[in-house]
């Protein structure tokens, strides 16, 4: 369990003040210039060392990213935050922009420093209208203040912060599809390499990173790498903001250690499953996008990156998304596959068409109306779309009906008797 | 140089080269859809994944950049199973309709799914359904076909430069449709039918008309401009069904331009199928030989100085050289192939592209002079736009400034705005002194001027300041006509006392001229000619024809094997991909014949004869598809200058309407219309 002090987001909850004053009771901005008078290369071995992992999903190491960063370059560089927080069941970066936005913005000064950049570009959800707000009136405290603008904060780094709205698209939270939409284009994500590091946002260096991550770089300067990485377990280390949500008593955000046991973090912080440990059917462990996990592994797996990526799933945003036996696992399911068919930006065929495919057998595998084959079609269906799309959302679309296959396969099978059972009776 | 491994096959690459472009050079087939060699790579149609070493997915190699050491398979498992995952994908929505598909039989969909796909389909589930849109009177869309591959649209943004068309609406519900259902007015959108790998854009006029397999191929050049873009011409029976383009890296890569594609309706309609003679006021058909005497009677009886020959913009070389062996076996001095006016010094030096349309990607700053590209020579534009989009080329204008799908300095209105460039004077000067390879680039519209050669002379001082160098000829001239050069090649201009072409048309007009022998000379209107007696030979009833006295009837250019010197001064040839209708026939034979009858016979039997004694006589002529030498010489004769400003040599209107095919064209008469409502839309707004 994590101790009361190791807490980096003391405000999740929005209990103090969110504002500049709040804050830096918190202790956000207090020592800022000396942080960044280590230097850009010390910024990042530090960061390196607290072996920080992306909060945004895909987990690589913050660390490693910023050093892809050229050292020298004739272009300007650029880091872009990534406040499109969209995933189904995920509501982490939201609390931070809305309740701690200067955390973001001490964070935002301090990285741009670290790859070199002099302009902060902060991408908030276009449905995120109140958390914009806050963050455009921290960006104005804080430059009335000198912690942002020409040498911000005192430390002789220039770094101006932007906001950026988005206009409600799932897809422009993949990182390459947000550069896209920040150039006001179609938020269409581009083919890697080049990566974003090499030709980013106007085709200049760009770091692209998610607000969490961005918002406990201070914390983990200021306490030093090691304290960071002696929380949790190796290589998944730090504190998380988790979010539970559905079928639990209590559902919530809170601020855990990695690694923490999934039951223990349900039980304790959610008030338990509905009805009971007993009464738990399946988690979504980290977002829809990642396969759910039935009962048996809900009931030993630990919550970081490699634990849940050897349970067959994935730690994703930490967006726990429970469900207890009253829940139509195949609806569920099939609810995620009309979002993501929805959501698919068009740009690549297997997705593109594959998505729409997928959600109608969902549809029929829901009411039962099809033979048993078409499982197996339906899986080789998401096998056809999943690695062969430009960005991650071919694999987002397949892998919860991989989920759904691999564990309640069964329930399928059953769901389909059944429906000809009736139409034979009728 | 990297080196990697293909199949097991190594090899080195330049830098750059994508994974696609190195198996390409091994001929190792790719499929793909949305990859266009001479468009941006989106790599959205995943059709060409290949397996490389150490990724963990099937990497589009379109789009992945040839790495040192890689080690690529394109026939493993894996990737045969990527391209059949993906053809299922694109085929589950795609109508199977080919048999009622105009694309059927050239379908780069029908072609990959034999040779990459499944035999049979998996997909239960009701099909997508997407409505058609109406772009205009060119294309034709299917939109349920279309497999969102985006190269209409990155072809209508990155080469046409009009970027009209967009995908709307994300996921399967994806459309592509123009900015609120406007029409394509795109001068190169009948490209857009060639790009689209699948039948969701067909070429209108032709839909449903012929399959591929049925028709006859040639290939030829166009003459709709000077450009002389390389075409195939499919015919079937004796009736051209479309004009395609072909590639010449030279002259038009792989594009043609809409009055290239689509003006040959106009070969049908309006045609002279027969010899006609004006007797008692009406034109009568009359047999050939009857029509030849009456023309050998009235010029024989007709003093040689008051004879006129003017020479259209569409004849080939081998009728005007037969046509002046006629002239001079008369003593006709007054003959000139620039029936638009134009005056001045015909040195071939003044009236040329000296740099080469492929030139153009080499130079680092552009002067236009009174020239409007995007109408007069679109494809010189087009890759004026290719070379604009790298970033570094200067474009600068002297004339009506007028959108040209590329952001330039206008530098002046006038003839005042060369003056102070000469002086050294302005932001471009400065351009053009610091420029390696400036060009300059002026429309032979402006010789038709009155002071065309105190022009020509101005123009040649700006050319010795700027453009020429001892490594780079930046001089060049645009011509509209396609029959121009090879006109001057060949000396189609007044001889010793004759008139040029302005002047027998204002002789005429007076009177001084008697006869008056238009040989395809469309230019000139049927009023400006007086009381003459007007022998008209051509191939369309154009107005002249109406007004003529004697009507003979040759050959278009695609029912002749002939010359053709485009504005480079490149040699190139027609060839025959059909017969002439009726009576008509090549025009060659028809002065052949007038001189028979004028009992002065020409040597001249077959074609061969024809082109031997011309290739004799020019030896320039003879090296088909090569650039002539011209060599630079001064011209022009300095004088007073008139400071009115240069007119717009050729709106989008005239660009529909510049010849007499086009104006027999009924679908050239409908983008004129397009035109003109989308005109009258801004004025509206």
């Amino acid at each position: 369990m994590l101790a009361e002090k190791d807490k980096i987001f003391t405000n999740l909850y929005g209990e103090q003040p969110w504002n500049l004053v709040g804050a830096r009771a918190r202790g956000v901005w207090s020592n800022t210039a000396e942080i960044m008078a280590k230097g850009r290369d010390a910024i990042i071995e530090e960061v390196k060392k607290s072996g920080l992992r992306g909060r945004g999903g895909a987990g690589f190491a913050t660390g490693m990213k910023w050093s892809f960063m050229p050292k020298e370059s004739s272009k300007p560089h650029y880091l872009v935050v990534n406040g499109d927080e969209s995933e189904p069941g995920t509501c982490k970066d939201r609390d931070i922009l809305r309740y701690d936005p200067h955390r973001l913005l001490e964070g935002c000064v301090i990285a741009a420093h670290a790859i070199g950049a002099h302009a902060v570009y902060i991408y908030v959800r276009g449905e995120f209208y109140n958390e914009a707000s806050h963050v455009q009136q921290a960006i104005d405290e804080a430059y009335a203040a000198g912690l942002l603008g020409k040498n911000a904060a005192g430390s002789g780094w220039d770094c101006d912060v932007y906001l950026h709205r988005g206009a409600g698209a799932y897809i422009c939270g993949e990182e390459t599809a947000m550069l896209e939409s920040l150039e006001g284009k179609k938020g269409q994500p581009r083919n890697k390499p080049p990566f974003p590091a090499g030709a980013g946002l106007y085709a200049c260096p760009t770091t692209v990173n998610n607000v969490e991550t961005i918002a406990v770089v201070p914390e983990i300067m200021r306490r030093g790498g090691a304290w960071f990485a002696g929380i949790g377990r190796e290589k998944n280390t730090g504190t998380k903001i988790f979010c539970i949500s559905g079928h639990v008593n209590t559902p919530c955000n809170v601020e855990e250690a990695m690694g923490i046991p999934m039951r223990e973090l349900i039980e304790k912080y959610a008030g338990g499953v509905r009805g009971g440990w007993d009464n738990l059917l399946a988690v979504i462990p980290g977002g829809s996008s990642t396969p759910l996990l039935p009962r048996e592994i809900c009931d030993g797996v630990l919550m970081d990156f490699d634990s849940l990526r050897a349970a067959g799933s994935g730690l994703g945003t930490a967006g726990v998304i429970v469900m207890d036996k009253s829940t139509d696992i195949i609806y569920a399911i099939a609810r995620l596959s009309h979002f993501y068919m929805h959501e698919s930006c068009g740009q690549c065929t297997p997705c593109r068409e594959g998505t729409g495919w997928l959600w109608r057998m969902m549809q029929r595998m829901v009411k039962g109306q099809a033979k048993v084959e078409e499982i197996d079609l339906l899986l080789a269906v998401t096998k056809e779309i999943e690695g062969h799309t430009i960005c991650a959302h071919g694999d987002a679309s397949a892998w919860p009906i991989q989920g759904l296959i691999r564990h309640f396969k069964p329930v399928m099978i059953e769901r389909i008797e059944e429906y000809w059972a009736r139409a034979k009776a009728a | 140089m990297p080196k990697l491994s293909i199949n097991g096959t190594e090899i080195d690459v330049a830098p750059g080269t994508s994974v696609l472009q190195a198996c390409e050079q091994l001929g190792i087939e790719v499929p793909r859809f949305c990859y266009h060699d001479r468009l941006s790579v989106p790599a959205n149609c995943r059709m060409c994944l290949v397996e490389i070493e150490k990724s963990p997915k099937p990497v589009a190699s379109c789009a992945m950049p040839c790495g040192e050491g890689m080690v690529v398979k394109t026939d493993s498992d894996t990737v045969k199973k990527a391209r059949h995952s993906v053809m299922e994908m694109l085929l589950i929505n795609h109508p199977l309709d080919c048999p009622i598909c105009d694309q059927g039989g050239e379908c780069d969909l029908q072609d990959q799914a034999v040779g990459y796909g499944f035999d049979r389909g998996r997909y239960t589930e009701a099909k997508r359904a997407v409505e058609d849109k109406d772009v205009g009177p060119l294309i034709k869309t299917v939109m349920t076909r279309c497999i969102h591959c985006t190269r209409c649209i990155r072809f209508i943004d990155e080469v046409a430069g009009t970027p009209v068309l967009g995908g709307i609406g994300r996921g399967e519900h994806m459309e592509i449709d123009t900015f609120i259902s406007q029409p394509i007015t795109s001068e190169m959108s009948g490209n857009l039918v060639d790009v689209c790998p699948v039948g969701a854009l067909t070429n209108k006029p032709y839909a449903f008309t012929a399959r591929p397999w049925e028709l006859t191929k040639t290939e030829s050049i166009d003459v709709m401009d000077a450009v002389g873009s390389h075409i195939r011409i499919d015919t079937r029976g004796n009736e051209v069904m479309r004009i395609l383009p072909r590639l010449n890296e030279d002259v038009n890569e792989e594009w043609i331009n809409d009055k290239t594609r689509y003006a040959l309706d106009g070969l049908k309609k309006k045609r002279l199928d027969a010899f006609y003679v004006r007797k008692g006021g009406q034109l009568q058909p009359v047999p050939w030989q009857e029509a030849l005497q009456v023309v050998a009677d009235k010029l024989k009886a007709t003093a040689p100085h008051k004879i006129g020959a003017l020479v259209g913009d569409m004849a080939d070389a081998e009728s005007m050289f037969v046509f002046k062996h006629l002239l001079d076996g008369m003593g006709v001095a007054n003959r000139d192939c620039r029936t638009n006016g134009a005056r001045g010094d015909v040195a071939l030096a003044a009236n040329v592209f000296h740099a080469g349309i492929a030139g153009i990607e080499q130079a680092d700053a552009l002067l236009l002079v009174g020239a409007n590209p995007r109408y007069e020579a679109t494809l010189i534009n087009t890759r004026i736009r290719k070379r604009w989009l790298q970033g570094t080329l200067q474009v600068g204008l002297i004339g009506k400034p007028v959108d040209l799908t590329y952001a330039y300095t206008h530098v002046g209105a006038s003839a005042a705005s060369m003056d102070e460039l000469l002086k050294g004077d302005g932001d471009f000067s400065q351009i053009l002194q610091k420029a390696a390879r400036p060009m300059l680039v002026v429309s032979a519209a402006l010789y038709a001027r009155p002071d065309a050669e105190a022009l020509q002379a101005k123009l040649y001082e700006l050319a010795q300041k700027y453009f020429v160098k001892p490594e780079w000829h930046g001089f060049n001239v645009i011509q509209q006509a396609a029959s121009r050069v090879g006109g001057l090649v060949l000396g189609f201009v007044p001889s010793a006392g004759g008139m040029p072409a302005h002047a027998m048309v204002m002789a005429a007009g007076d009177g001084a001229l008697d006869v008056v022998y238009a040989f395809g000379a469309d230019d000139i209107l049927p009023h400006q000619l007086g009381k003459a007696f007007v022998i008209y030979q051509g191939h369309h009833g154009d107005a002249l024809a109406a007004r003529a006295d004697v009507v003979l009837p040759g050959a278009a250019y695609t029912e002749k094997t002939g010359t053709y010197v485009n504005t480079e001064g490149r040699v190139q040839q027609t060839r025959r991909a059909a017969f002439p209708p009726g009576e008509a026939r090549e025009d060659w034979k028809i002065f052949v014949g007038i001189s028979h009858a004028l009992g002065q016979p020409l040597p001249f039997v077959t074609l061969a004869d024809v082109r031997t004694a011309m290739v004799t006589q020019y030896s320039a002529l003879s090296h088909v598809g090569e650039k002539m030498d011209v060599s630079w010489q001064a011209f022009g004769k300095a004088g007073p200058v008139d400071g009115a400003a240069f007119a717009n040599p050729m709106t989008a209107e005239q660009f529909y309407m510049s010849n007499s095919i086009c104006r027999a064209s009924p679908t050239m008469h409908e983008c004129v219309a397009m035109v003109r409502g989308e005109s009258q839309k801004k004025v509206a707004a």
